[in-house]
């Protein structure tokens, strides 16, 4: 861990997931997805591959498309990463539960710590997770339970893990994420900025907020790959 | 009289009349109690050393009473001790004579010199011990004698006298010697007989010590960080302050304030041992067993001063690890804990270490093997760490811990669920099982009480809602609540507020507890160890792992004897000396903590300043400064009370105003020095970290001109703009002093918040008055009552302790809606380049002011124009400055509308020298290159309207900050919006710093960066610029 605080972004390795055909099936639809044109979907898909390998130089692990897990390529959802540790998470949706298996395998092999969900009462799907960096946050959403966050919790035991209420059909990150070191990005939906206002009120640290028209907007990724003299990106 | 005297009486005025008055006062009850005890000699001989300074103190409270006109009970006590007073005196005289004269005013004089003769006495005392260990008894018989006719101010000024060395005219001491004489013993009592008394006195002093033992002493048992025990006797009814002081004395602590004894008061229940009142009476019947532990933990450790403060953080920390009182995760702990084993064993050597069970160290609640590897492995790393270096470290990782901190209490919420309610530093936390579901920061919090085993706290309204609400949490037990009561308010106090607030005064019928925290705040601590001024103390740590070899606590080698002069009691003293002694020590220091605010202390040490060894001057010194702030404090408060009148906003314009000038202070270096390693962390938490992430690893610890320096190349130069148009964000550094002077401004301003009504006068009346109430509350507080009540001061306080944490706190509550007045102030603190040094306070205050009458002004986005004038091409003076470590102290008056600059203390090179010698860190020394920069800072200004109050209020909406880059300039631009009254503002702070070597033209650029900035907003008006310009001078760099 060494410096909290700096780990936000820092990362050498990216792992994606293909598009299964089955993801077009309307199962996105429950996950807050708009709906999907698969052809688009896969397209954009090889195109992130691409970024986070060539524009961002990172090692790429790409797991190949499952087609009885239709949401596979939302990995977020699946392990909540810090640091050596990752936290396989238990979605909240049987179905979707599978899917940390592929992801477990390829965590371990990239040599981190993998911790499980034993407890059978904790839903915790990883896009309610935000780390800010020098904290968490768990948004209590339609998928993720307070067993769930304690876990977090449990696990990264370094950091202050806040929760907040996050309503409507959205996880935290669909809603928010980090802009930047110490800069939160949030959509201007009540719900994005519910949840903003409760981390302001939960944290120790100075965050930045910046509003962006809609929700999706705020879904994004800073990463500073490999180097430091590498500016960071913002992914979305 | 001689001139001298003279000059000390009228110094003393206030004082001695206090003292005069007391004593006057006394003298029948003295003289029957005196008779009392001569007709039990044993026992009182047997009793006397301790009350002895348990009577000085309690004299000095009781003028203090008077003072006050709050006398209690206390003067009871006095009397008895009189006696042992008097020979404390003589033997102060005998050594220290030369310092005093006799005279009148004599009484004063001794109360004054309580604080300092201690190490006079000690010498004396060994040299002298034998010679004085033969009579005791005749002591009483002189008592007897003279008890009719010498009050008790007699004796000391007469003993004094004749011990005074021959330095002084024999001849005019004899007159004075009678003329007190005649004047107060009626001609009764001869010379002849005083010097009798005197030797006697001697005599009996040391005889009653060697009695000590045999009545009302307790022996104490404290468990210290280190696990060994220290055990001491004490006095009876002694407060906790005494044995607070002891063991401090004991482990050589001089930042004492961050700790605390507890002791246990059932299994799971462990309470702070009130240092103001007696231990007894809050032990009842329990053992007099304490732990030694940190109260309050530093936000950033790297702030103390001294590294024994540090090491004994470490240890407590250690301890909350290895307890799980602090979670962290697996990593976390194999870092600190090589941090441990460096520090403890030093450079890891595989011959020695290779074979040392790690299990023998506890580095986590559950020790894994795999765990010690990794802290082996880690250990390796650190290699040329030293103690001190590994120990930082230790502690800038440990601090980050999200529980670092803080004191968790079990609850449960209205509706019965188990909670934890965690009291730290910013506020109060709410917990649920590990997870945060709540937070409360102190500038919320309107008001904390409980009532039986409930605990409430009043909260400002939120964002949307109209309201105060008031949120209830229900305790385990009545106890309980009054202890979690009682830690939110010394923490809030502590952590909040600038200087303790006055315990409510006692009304009739007044229910409820008055305890309010009576030490010093983290700002008067901080002012406090600026002053330290001792070579770093020598210690031992001791290893974890081996518990049993004790912590030497003594002091080693020459410079440190004088400190145990100093520090009365300091270790081997103690045996040989008794109770008695400390517990003088203990006078000694809290009268400095008392009687701060009164306006004799200054006098009394520029007596003894010349004769006494620096260090204790030194060591006065803090109490100096103490006083001298609170007079200020004290003047502010009245000039606000008239200003109050006109309305709240003025009133604290006027504070910010009238903040009185730092001095500039020797312990900014030393401070810094050490620093180096953790300011690196720190300066994470500036704006600039995220633009020039990269450079500062090589940077110094300083501000975030500095930061620039560092930047880019050698030899460049830098101009930082600071475009303000209406809001600045607060950058300023780490001053505490500066904080503490500040807040003296604001004490008063009137309680702000929606609901709250602060009455002035109360207020004012607090500040002058508040420290020395300490003793009639704490003789009225009881321990059963049943409710108790404080309002957090919210006043414009809380918005201006502002240090690096408080810093992003700021940042933090800026984006936090519904934020107040107060809250507000916090938001808007100014960002002065300058920084760092006291001389930059003031620049950030009156900016503030600035802001906030900005603020006000109903239309804002309004009409100030012309703020730039044609100044642009104003120059300011250029000050010389080091970049190492080092910040420009670069001193900007900012009159409203006007550029002013005035001169930085020039900043020399010793930094580099002393953080050579401390070996700080390699950075520190190496990698910074030493070059000589110029600094130079202006602040452009506009006329600003003074909307008057009203405004106050405005609500947060946003804030954000985006950077941006070019190839000479980096723009961080900070926008924030508020709404107040219906009306949205909007303020966009822009600093732009300029990098470049000799080629770039500041000026024009500067131009084109206002000119852009302008033009991005053609409808707002630019109303403050500042810039700051730094240049570095070729010669002296280091390369």
């Amino acid at each position: 861990m060494g410096t909290p605080g700096e780990g936000l972004g820092r990362c050498s390795h990216a792992l994606i997931r293909g598009v299964p055909e089955s993801l077009a099936s309307g199962e996105g639809a429950g996950a807050g997805l708009p709906a999907l044109d698969l052809a688009k979907a896969q397209r954009e898909h090889g195109v992130l591959g691409g970024k986070l390998r060539q524009r961002l130089g990172l090692q790429l692990l790409e797991l190949p498309p499952e087609e009885s897990l239709p949401l596979g390529p939302l990995l977020g959802d699946t392990a909540v990463i810090q640091g050596d540790t990752a936290l396989i998470t238990r979605p909240w949706s049987p179905a979707r539960r599978p899917e940390v298996d592929g992801v477990r395998k390829a965590l371990q092999d990239l040599g981190l710590r993998i911790v499980e969900i034993g407890d059978e009462n904790a839903t915790l799907d990883g896009t309610d997770v935000l780390f800010t960096g020098r904290e968490f946050f768990v948004g209590l959403s339609k998928w993720t339970n307070h067993r769930g966050a304690e876990i977090v919790a449990d696990t990264f035991r370094d950091f202050a893990v806040s929760t907040v209420p996050v309503s409507g059909p959205s996880h935290l990150r669909g809603l928010c994420g980090m802009g930047g070191p110490r800069t939160v990005v949030a959509g201007s939906s009540d719900a994005a900025q519910k949840a903003v206002r409760a981390m302001a009120v939960l944290t120790d640290h100075p965050y930045a907020s910046l509003t962006l028209p809609d929700d999706a907007a705020a879904d994004c990724l800073f990463l500073r790959p490999g180097l430091p003299g590498v500016p960071p990106f913002l992914l979305h | 009289m001689t001139t001298e005297v003279g000059s000390v009486s009228e110094v003393k005025k206030d004082s001695s009349q206090l003292g005069t008055d007391a004593t006057k006062e006394k003298p029948k009850e003295v003289a029957e109690n005196q008779q009392n005890q001569s007709s039990d000699p044993e026992e009182e001989k047997g009793s006397q050393p301790p009350p002895a300074a348990e009577s000085q103190s309690s004299l000095r409270r009781q003028k203090r009473e008077k003072e006050t006109s709050e006398s209690r009970g206390i003067s009871r006590f006095i009397p008895p001790w009189l006696k042992k007073q008097k020979s404390y005196t003589l033997v102060v005289a005998k050594d220290g004579g030369d310092k005093k004269e006799p005279t009148q005013a004599v009484v004063e004089e001794q109360v004054l010199d309580k604080e300092e003769p201690l190490p006079e006495e000690q010498r004396q005392a060994k040299g002298d011990a034998e010679e004085m260990a033969q009579k005791k008894q005749e002591i009483k018989v002189e008592v007897k004698e003279e008890k009719p006719s010498v009050s008790k101010e007699e004796k000391p000024s007469v003993s004094k006298v004749e011990m005074q060395p021959t330095e002084l005219v024999s001849k005019e001491r004899e007159e004075k010697v009678k003329e007190t004489q005649e004047d107060k013993l009626e001609g009764g009592a001869a010379k002849r007989e005083t010097k009798e008394v005197q030797t006697n006195e001697l005599k009996a002093e040391k005889a009653s010590q060697k009695v000590t033992k045999k009545t009302k002493t307790v022996q104490c048992k404290v468990t210290l960080l280190d696990g060994t025990e220290y055990s001491c006797d004490l006095e009876k009814h002694a407060k906790g302050q005494v044995l607070f002081d002891k063991v401090c004395e004991h482990l050589n602590l001089l930042e004492k304030d961050y700790f605390g004894l507890l002791f246990q008061e059932s299994p799971e229940q462990k309470n702070w041992l009130d240092p103001a009142k007696e231990i007894k009476r809050q032990l009842r019947n329990l053992p007099w067993l304490f732990t030694f532990n940190v109260k309050f933990y530093p936000p950033d450790p790297s702030q103390l001063t001294e590294d024994i403060t540090r090491y004994f953080l470490c240890l407590q920390l250690r301890q909350d690890i290895a307890s799980g009182r602090l979670p962290c995760s697996f990593v976390t702990h194999a870092l600190l804990g090589s941090y441990t084993l460096q520090a403890e064993l030093g450079d890891y050597d595989p011959e020695e270490h290779g074979s040392i069970d790690l299990s023998e160290f506890q580095f986590a609640p559950t020790q894994t093997k795999e765990l010690e590897e990794k802290v082996a492995e880690l250990h390796k790393t650190h290699r040329g760490l030293s103690p001190a270096q590994a120990d930082s470290q230790f502690l800038e990782n440990a601090k980050r811990l999200s529980m670092y901190g803080v004191d968790l209490h079990h609850a449960k919420d209205s509706e019965g669920v188990d909670i934890k309610l965690g009291v730290c530093a910013n506020g109060l936390l709410i917990y649920k099982d590990r997870l945060r579901i709540n937070r409360f920061a102190w500038p919320k919090i309107l008001k904390i009480s409980y009532k039986r085993s409930n605990f409430y706290i009043k909260v400002r309204p939120a964002e949307l809602e109209q309201f105060e609400s008031t949120i209830g949490f229900k305790l385990p037990n009545h106890r309980a609540a009054k202890r979690l009561w009682k830690v939110c308010v010394e923490h809030h106090t502590f952590y909040r507020l600038v200087s303790p607030e006055q315990p409510p005064k006692a009304k009739f019928l007044t229910l409820g507890s008055k305890f309010r925290y009576s030490g010093r705040t983290q700002a008067q601590t901080r002012q406090a160890s600026t002053l330290i001024d001792r070579p770093a103390p020598h210690f031992e740590r001791t290893s974890s792992k081996r518990v049993s070899r004790s912590l030497d606590g003594a002091p080693i080698g020459v410079m440190d004897q004088s400190l145990m002069k100093d520090f009365p009691g300091a270790a081997g003293e103690i045996s040989a000396y008794g109770p008695g002694l400390v517990s003088i020590a203990v006078v000694q220091d809290g009268d400095g903590r008392r009687e701060v605010r009164s306006p004799t202390k200054a006098p009394h040490l520029q007596l003894i300043e010349g004769k006494k060894n620096s260090l204790r001057v030194e060591g006065d010194n803090i109490y100096v400064r103490h006083s001298n702030l609170m007079l200020e404090e004290l003047d502010k408060a009245q000039e606000d009370i008239l200003k109050h009148q006109a309305s709240i906003s003025e009133l604290k314009r006027n504070f910010m105003e009238s903040t009185p000038e730092p001095r500039p202070n020797e312990w900014e270096k030393r401070r810094i020095t050490p620093l180096s390693l953790q300011t690196q962390g720190r300066k994470g938490d500036h704006l600039f970290k995220d633009i020039l992430s990269v450079k500062e690893k090589y940077l110094m610890p300083t501000i975030w001109t500095v930061e620039e320096k560092a930047q880019e190349t050698d030899k460049s130069s830098h101009e930082t703009l600071n475009i303000v148009e209406e809001k600045k964000r607060a950058e300023v550094g780490k001053d505490e002093r500066v904080i503490t002077e500040e807040m003296n401004g604001k004490e008063i301003s009137p309680g702000s918040g929606p609901g709250e009504i602060r009455k002035v006068e109360p207020v004012t009346q607090k500040d002058s008055t508040s420290l020395s109430s300490e003793s009639s509350s704490s003789s009225s507080e009881s321990e059963e009552e049943d409710v108790g009540e404080y309002r957090p001061h919210h006043r414009v306080t809380e918005g201006t302790i502002r240090e690096e944490q408080e810093y992003e706190e700021e940042v933090e509550e800026e984006p936090r809606p519904a934020a107040k007045v107060v809250e507000r102030e916090e938001a808007v603190p100014e960002a002065s380049p300058v920084t760092q040094a006291g001389a930059s306070v003031i620049t950030v205050e009156t900016v503030i002011q600035e802001n906030v009458g900005a603020q006000k002004i109903p239309g804002e986005k309004s009409v100030h124009e012309g703020a730039l004038k044609q100044d642009m091409g104003e120059e300011a003076e250029e000050e010389p400055q080091k970049v190492n470590g080092e910040v420009s102290h670069v001193d900007i008056d900012v009159l409203p509308q006007i550029i002013c600059c005035s001169e930085p203390p020039v900043v020399k090179t010793e930094m580099v020298t002393i953080s050579d010698a401390s070996q700080r860190t390699e950075i520190s020394t190496k990698e910074v290159p030493i070059v000589q920069t110029e600094t130079k800072t202006i602040t452009y200004e506009s006329p600003q309207i003074d909307g008057g109050a009203g405004g106050d209020s405005g609500t947060l909406l946003t804030a954000q900050t985006i950077t941006s880059e070019s190839v000479s300039t980096t723009t961080t631009t900070h926008i924030t919006k508020t709404v107040k009254g219906g009306i949205s503002e909007t303020r966009i702070e822009k600093r732009i710093v300029i990098t470049g070597d000799g080629d770039i033209d500041h000026d024009q650029a500067l131009a084109q960066a206002i000119r852009e900035a302008r033009e991005q907003h053609p409808d707002m008006s630019v109303t403050r610029v500042v810039v700051h310009k730094e240049t570095e001078l070729a010669e002296e760099g280091e390369d």
